[in-house]
């Protein structure tokens, strides 16, 4: 129980790290979200498991549902990026002066 | 037994993931992601989740990540934008991540310490099959965000490809609208006969 939730929450910052750590790749960025996801889904398996109720497995599905929405959309965003500026990197989307 | 198995694919997963957020190549980076994806895999079959593991590897390893792996072979991304990657980011993200660990596992440890005493207690029903309890819960009590799960995919699809569809570029198409409008007297010139 315990190790699961070490298990877990390491994914989660390992996530969260490479979101700071990969700047130049929009596409790595979208793998780390897919990290996080992935570490919550675990944490949510766990405590399903804890509680002995499977409501929680019924959300990582519907979390997965929209995971796979959101890398799609994600990815599409990328190619439209890619076509116009001819480059992935987060630092050269500043057309918003963001 | 299954504190080896799970040290191992916890240990494996963890090594992964790091190698992933890491990789210079991309398409090493999505090769480590699905590794990560499998040894989770295993670890949600060991938490009774049979019918979510087998989701992950068919929908996230043969979906998402070939999908992932299609969009980084398409782009042709050339290695000198790769360089430089452990920017000024790099000591924020990492002190960030340890410190959202430390807090995340402090809360969790007592959420789960609450439960420890029925553990085992609770186990799920050994003769119904765990795809069998989930689908019940999933028509039945969740039957409406099932459906908005249906509306969102539905939506992902026509949002994706209309970001992406740019029209006929190097192929020759009717234009049927300007087929139908069209007026005799552009197409006929009558000349005098005379």
């Amino acid at each position: 129980m315990q190790n699961y939730i070490i298990f877990s929450t390491l994914l989660f910052a390992i996530g969260i790290a490479g979101l700071f750590i990969n700047r130049k790749n929009i596409i790595i960025l979208l793998m780390c979200l897919e990290i996080i996801l992935l570490a919550v889904n675990t944490n949510f398996i766990i405590f399903a498991k804890a509680w002995g109720d499977i409501a929680g497995q019924a959300i990582v599905f519907f979390v997965m549902t929209v995971a796979a929405a959101e890398s799609a959309i994600g990815l599409a965003l990328v190619v439209l990026i890619f076509r116009d500026k001819h480059s992935i990197s987060v630092d050269q989307l500043n057309q918003l002066n963001g | 037994m299954q504190n080896i198995m799970f040290w191992t694919c916890a240990t494996f997963a963890i090594f992964a993931s790091a190698l992933c957020i890491s990789a210079k190549n991309p398409i090493r980076a999505v090769l480590s992601l699905i590794a990560t994806f499998l040894a989770t895999a295993v670890c949600w079959l060991m938490l009774e989740a049979e019918f979510l593991a087998a989701t992950l590897v068919l929908v996230y390893v043969g979906a998402v990540m070939v999908l992932f792996l299609f969009v980084v072979m398409m782009l042709d991304i050339g290695p000198a934008t790769l360089r430089a990657r452990f920017t000024r980011w790099f000591p924020i993200g990492v002190a960030l991540a340890a410190g959202l660990f430390a807090a995340i596992y402090a809360i969790l440890r007592k959420a789960a310490g609450t439960l420890t005493a029925h553990e085992n207690l609770l186990s799920y029903a050994a003769e119904v099959s765990n795809t069998e309890m989930l689908g019940k819960l999933v028509f039945t009590n969740y039957l409406l965000q099932f459906e908005v799960a249906g509306i969102i995919l539905l939506v992902a699809i026509i949002a994706a490809i209309g970001l992406i569809y740019r029209g006929p570029q190097a192929r020759k198409v009717q234009r049927i609208a300007e087929q139908v409008a069209v007026d005799p007297k552009m197409r006929v010139r009558l000349v005098d006969g005379a």
